[in-house]
C-alpha cells in the first residue's frame, strides 16, 4: 500500500514539472532559465530507468551465476575468494569505479553502464552466496535423502528458501545503480542527473530542484516496487 | 586435481589472460594525450602464471609455500619492474612524456593479490600479518626511496602535490565530521528507539527514506536551505555555512550515517537478551550499570562493525560531494575527467580506494582488539 | 530383505562401523539401539547411500545398493530425521506430495495419497494440509515428515531418532501411531534410537551397537533374559533390565485360565506394567483378566514375579 505513494508522486512530477517555469520563476526571479528543457524530463527518466534495469538485469545474471557456482560442492574451493572480492569491491566507492571506466570506454552512456553492472553484480553476489549458505540444513538433508537430484534440488528448494536474501541483493544493487547513474551524467550519460549537473555548474538551484526531485521520486518508486517484491518473497520462507 | 587447486587455476588464468591480453604500461607523449601500449615482458610474465598454475594443480607439500611465496613476489615485484621499465623509457622521451600502468599491470597486480589472500588462508594469524606487512613495509619503502618516480602517477602525484595532500585531508576531515555527528546524533536516537521499542516508526522510517535518494540529489538539494540560512545568518557564513561548500556535504552525509548507526545501536542494545539484562537487574545493578557493565561491552562489537561499514560508505559518498564543492580526492576524480587527464583520474581513484580499504582494514583491526578482552 | 555384509566405515582414523554383518527381515521393526557414537546412524545411512561403505556391502533383496541409481534408490527408501527437514517454503500437503511428484505421479493420485496420509497420522484439523510448517507444533512437524516417507509407498523407511526431541506425551502418541501403522502396512523399519524403553516398546527385534560393533541382536526379551555379556547387561538396565520386561511382556501369557478375581479387570493385551499399575491404583494383589470384554481369568502379584521362558 504504501509502496504506491512514491509512484504516485514521481507520476505527478512528471506531469506537472514541465508547465512549472513560473513557479521557478516566482521563487528565483533572476533566473534566465527556470525549467530544464534541453531534454523532456520523461525522456530523461526513460533513460535513467532504461540504464538501472539493463545493467541490474547483466548484474543479477552474473551475480547470480557465480554464486550458484561458488557454493556447489565442486567450486567450494573458491567460495572464500568470492566472497573476498565481493566484500573488498563493495569497498570501492560506485564513483571509482565509474572513474575507472571512462578512459577504458569514453564519454557517455557506456561507462556508467560498465560501472553500473560491475558494481551492481557485488550485492547480488555476496546475497546469493549468504543466502544459498544459510539455507535450512535438515531441509537440505532431508532433501538428499529423499532422493532429490542436484540441480532439481537447487531449483526446487535451495533457491526458493535463498530467494528472499537474494531478492535484498537485487533491490541494493537497483538503488545503488539508480544513485551511480545519477552521477553519470557528470560523464556524458543522459539522465536525471544532468539538470543538476547542469544546475550545479551553471549556479541554477531551479534545475538542480527538478533534477533531484525527480530522481529522488524514481529511487523511492524503485525501492518501493522492489521492496514489496522482496516482502511477499519472504512471507514463508523461514 | 587436488581440490584447493581451483582457486589457483581461476587466479593464475586471470594472470595469464591480463599478461597476454592487456597492455603492461602506456607510453604518452604528456599527461593529456593518450599513448601507445607497452607490454615488455609478455613471455616472462605468462610464463611465470603457468608455473603457479602448475604448481597449484601438484599439490605437492611444499607447492602451497611455493605459490604462496611466488604470489608474494609477484605483488612486491610487479610495480617495481613497472617502473624500471618506466625509467628505461623515459631515457629516450620527451620531457613531458609520461607512463601510466596498464589493464595488464592492474589485472595482474589484483590476481597475485587474491591469490596471496587465498594461500593464506588457515595459516596462522602471526604468519598472516607478517606477510602483509611486510608487503606494505617492502612497498612503502620503495616509494618512499624514489623507485616508483618513473612512472605516472608518482610524477602526478609530485606535480599536484599540494593540491593532493590538501584534498587528502580535506576528505578525512569530512569523513571523521561525519562519522563524529553521526555517533553523537544516532546512538541517543538509537537508544529512545530501542527503549521505546519503535525499531519500525516514522523516524526511521525517514531516515531509511533518505538513504534511497541519490547521493547526488540530496547534495544538490541542500545547496538552497544552506545558501538562504548563510544569507539570514551571516555569522554562520563564517562557520562556512555557505551554498556550496563543506556544510551541506557534512548534513547529507551525516543523514545517511544516521540509519545506520541508529540501526546498529538497535541491534547492539538488543544483543544482550533479555533474560540476561534481568539477571544482571536481579544482582542489584542499576539500569546504567547494566548498560555500561552489560549490555556495552556485549553490544560495542556490533555497533562498531556498524561504523565500519559507515565509515567506508561514507569515504565513498564523500566522494561525490566535490561535485558542490566541498572538496576532497573527488575533485582529482572529476577534474581529471573533465580535463581528460588520466593520470589525475587515476591518482584520485586509487587513493580513495586506498582511504576506503584502509579504513576498512583499520575497523577491523578494532574490532578485533577489543574482541579479544572477554 | 536387508543385509549388512561386512560393512566397515571410517572417518579419519576413527573406526565408526567396524566388520558389520547383519540381517533385517521384511516387514520387521528393527531397532538399532546403542550410546552416542556407536554407528547406528551411520549404519542406518548406508543404506540409502547417504554414507559410502568403505568395505563390505549392504544390500536389499540381493541387489548391492551401490550398483542402484542413487536417485531411484532413494526415492523408493522412506527417511526421517530428527530435526524433520520440512521445506518451509511449501505448505504441509507439498511437502508430504514431495517423492510422488519426483515420481511423476498424477495430481488425482497424489492428492488422494495425502488424505490417506493426513488421516492416518491423525492430522485432521480441518485445512491443515495447506498450512505452512512454522505453524505446527513439534509433534505435528513430525507426523507431517512420518506423512513424508510414507507417502510413496516404499517397502523400507529409515528412522533416524525420529522421536528425540520431543515431549513424552507426543512421544507416546506417535509411537503408538507408527506401531499401527507398521503392522497394517508390512512395512520394513529400520529405527535408530539411543532410548531402551522406546527401542523395546517398538521391536520386533533389537540390535545393541557398541563402539562400531553390534554387540547383541535379537528380540527385547531376549536381550533383557540373556545378555551375552556383561557391557550388554548393563545397558539393558541391570536390575532395571527387568522392570523393562513388565513393559513388554503381556498379561494373557502369564495369567491363570479360568480363575476367577475380585476387582476391576485388566485386558490381556494390555502388558504387565499395566496390570501391576492397575493393582497399585487398586490396593489388590490379584486381578481378574478380560478378553475381548469376557472373563478369561485372573493374575497375580505372584504372577508377574514369575519367570516364564
Amino acid at each position: 500500500m504504501k509502496a504506491i505513494v512514491a509512484p504516485l508522486l514521481l507520476v505527478a512530477l512528471l506531469l506537472v514539472l514541465p508547465h512549472s517555469a513560473p513557479w521557478f520563476h516566482a521563487w528565483i526571479p533572476t533566473l534566465s532559465h527556470p525549467l530544464y528543457t534541453r531534454t523532456s524530463f520523461l525522456a530523461l527518466t526513460l533513460s535513467h530507468v532504461w540504464l538501472v534495469a539493463l545493467a541490474t538485469l547483466v548484474a543479477v545474471a552474473i551475480g547470480l551465476t557465480l554464486g550458484v557456482l561458488a557454493t556447489r560442492p565442486a567450486g567450494r574451493s573458491m567460495l572464500p575468494t568470492v566472497r573476498a572480492v565481493a566484500v573488498i569491491g563493495q569497498t570501492f566507492p560506485p564513483v571509482a569505479v565509474l572513474a575507472i571506466a571512462v578512459p577504458l570506454l569514453g564519454f557517455g552512456a557506456a561507462p556508467t553502464l560498465l560501472a553500473l553492472t560491475l558494481y551492481g553484480v557485488l550485492p547480488v553476489l555476496g546475497q546469493t552466496v549468504a543466502g544459498l549458505d544459510n539455507v535450512l540444513p535438515a531441509a537440505l538433508h532431508a532433501a538428499d535423502g529423499m532422493g532429490y537430484g542436484r540441480w532439481r534440488k537447487l531449483w526446487d528448494v535451495e533457491l526458493p528458501l535463498a530467494a528472499g536474501p537474494i531478492m535484498a541483493g537485487v533491490r541494493l544493487s537497483a538503488i545503488v545503480g539508480v544513485g551511480t547513474a545519477t552521477i553519470g551524467s557528470a560523464v556524458g550519460a543522459t539522465t536525471l542527473g544532468s539538470p543538476i549537473v547542469e544546475g550545479l555548474v551553471g549556479n541554477n538551484t531551479a534545475y538542480v530542484v527538478q533534477g533531484a526531485l525527480l530522481v529522488g521520486a524514481l529511487a523511492l518508486s524503485i525501492d518501493g516496487l522492489l521492496g514489496s517484491i522482496e516482502r511477499r518473497i519472504r512471507r514463508n520462507r523461514r | 586435481m587436488n581440490p584447493r587447486a581451483l582457486p589457483v587455476l581461476v587466479l593464475a588464468g586471470l594472470g595469464f589472460l591480463a599478461a597476454m591480453a592487456f597492455p603492461f604500461l602506456y607510453v604518452t607523449p604528456n599527461r593529456l594525450l593518450s599513448g601507445e601500449p607497452y607490454s615488455p615482458h609478455v613471455v616472462a610474465l605468462a610464463l611465470s602464471w603457468a608455473v603457479l598454475a602448475s604448481l597449484g594443480v601438484l599439490g605437492v607439500r611444499g607447492s602451497r609455500v611455493a605459490v604462496a611465496l611466488l604470489a608474494w613476489v609477484l605483488i612486491a615485484g610487479l610495480p617495481l619492474l613497472a617502473s624500471m621499465d618506466a625509467h628505461a623509457l623515459l631515457t629516450t622521451a620527451a620531457a613531458s612524456a609520461r607512463v601510466p600502468l596498464g589493464a595488464g599491470f592492474w589485472l595482474m597486480w589484483l590476481s597475485a593479490s587474491l591469490l596471496l589472500l587465498d594461500r593464506l588462508r588457515g595459516v596462522r594469524t602471526s604468519a598472516r600479518i607478517v606477510a602483509w606487512v611486510g608487503l606494505l613495509v617492502v612497498l612503502v619503502a620503495m616509494s618512499m626511496g624514489g623507485t616508483f618516480d618513473a612512472l605516472a602517477l608518482a610524477r602526478e602525484f609530485h606535480a599536484q602535490r599540494g593540491p593532493f595532500i590538501d584534498a587528502l585531508l580535506t576528505h578525512l576531515t569530512l569523513a571523521a565530521t561525519t562519522l563524529v555527528l553521526a555517533l553523537i546524533i544516532g546512538a541517543p536516537l538509537g537508544w529512545w528507539a530501542w527503549r521505546a521499542r519503535r525499531t519500525d516508526g516514522a523516524v526511521v522510517g525517514v531516515l531509511a527514506f533518505l538513504q534511497t535518494v541519490p547521493s547526488l540529489a540530496l547534495f544538490a538539494l541542500l545547496i538552497g536551505p544552506f545558501a538562504w540560512l548563510a544569507r539570514a545568518w551571516p555569522a554562520l557564513g563564517a562557520l562556512g555555512f555557505g551554498g556550496t561548500g563543506a556544510a551541506p556535504a557534512v548534513f547529507a552525509l551525516v543523514l545517511y550515517a544516521l540509519l545506520p548507526v541508529v540501526r546498529y545501536t538497535v541491534a547492539g542494545l538488543g544483543a544482550v537478551p533479555p533474560e540476561a539484562r534481568e539477571a544482571a537487574r536481579g544482582l542489584g545493578m542499576s539500569r546504567l550499570q547494566v548498560l555500561s557493565r552489560v549490555q556495552l561491552p556485549l553490544g560495542w562489537p556490533v555497533l562498531l562493525a556498524g561504523l565500519r561499514i559507515v565509515a567506508v560508505q561514507t569515504i565513498g559518498l564523500a566522494a561525490v560531494a566535490t561535485l558542490i564543492g566541498a572538496g576532497g580526492l573527488g575533485r582529482f576524480v572529476f577534474l581529471g575527467i573533465g580535463q581528460g587527464a588520466n593520470d589525475m583520474v587515476m591518482l584520485g581513484t586509487l587513493a580513495i580506494i586506498a582511504l576506503a580499504l584502509a579504513v576498512d582494514l583499520l575497523f577491523q583491526a578494532i574490532l578485533a582488539f577489543t574482541e579479544r578482552r572477554p | 530383505m536387508i543385509e549388512f555384509d561386512h560393512v566397515q566405515k571410517r572417518f579419519g582414523e576413527h573406526v565408526v562401523i567396524d566388520d558389520l554383518s547383519l540381517c533385517v527381515e521384511d516387514g520387521e521393526f528393527f531397532v538399532l539401539v546403542g550410546p552416542s557414537g556407536s554407528g547406528k546412524s551411520t549404519l542406518l545411512r548406508t543404506v540409502n547411500r547417504l554414507v559410502h561403505v568403505d568395505a563390505g556391502s549392504v544390500r536389499i533383496d540381493g541387489v548391492d545398493v551401490a550398483a542402484q541409481d542413487v536417485e531411484t534408490l532413494r526415492r523408493g527408501i522412506g527417511y526421517t530425521i530428527q530435526s524433520v527437514g520440512l521445506f518451509p517454503h511449501r505448505t504441509v500437503g507439498e511437502n508430504i506430495a514431495t517423492v510422488p511428484r519426483l515420481l511423476g505421479w498424477s495430481k488425482a493420485d497424489i492428492g488422494a495419497r495425502v488424505e490417506e496420509l493426513l488421516a492416518l497420522l491423525k492430522l485432521d484439523e480441518p485445512g491443515i494440509a495447506d498450512r505452512y510448517p512454522d505453524t505446527l507444533s513439534g509433534g505435528q512437524q513430525q507426523r507431517v515428515g512420518v506423512a513424508r516417507a510414507l507417502a510413496a509407498r516404499p517397502r523400507i523407511v529409515l528412522m533416524d531418532e525420529p522421536f528425540g526431541a520431543l515431549d513424552p506425551v507426543t512421544r507416546e502418541s506417535l509411537q503408538a501411531s507408527l506401531k499401527a501403522i507398521q503392522r497394517d502396512t508390512a512395512t520394513t523399519i529400520l529405527f535408530v534410537t539411543h532410548d531402551m524403553d522406546e527401542a523395546f516398546g517398538l521391536g520386533h527385534r533389537v540390535a545393541l551397537m557398541l563402539d562400531g560393533k553390534v554387540a547383541q541382536v535379537g528380540t527385547p526379551l531376549d536381550l533383557i533374559r540373556h545378555p551375552v555379556n556383561e557391557r550388554v547387561r548393563e545397558f539393558v538396565g541391570g536390575a532395571r533390565a527387568r522392570l523393562r520386561e513388565l513393559a513388554v511382556r503381556r498379561v494373557r501369557d502369564s495369567m491363570r485360565s479360568g480363575e476367577v478375581a475380585d476387582g476391576d479387570a485388566v485386558d490381556g493385551g494390555s502388558s504387565l506394567q499395566d496390570a501391576l499399575g492397575a493393582m497399585l491404583t487398586q490396593g489388590r494383589d490379584r486381578l481378574p483378566v478380560h478378553e475381548g470384554g469376557q472373563p478369561a481369568g485372573a493374575i497375580l502379584l505372584a504372577d508377574l514375579v514369575a519367570t516364564r521362558e
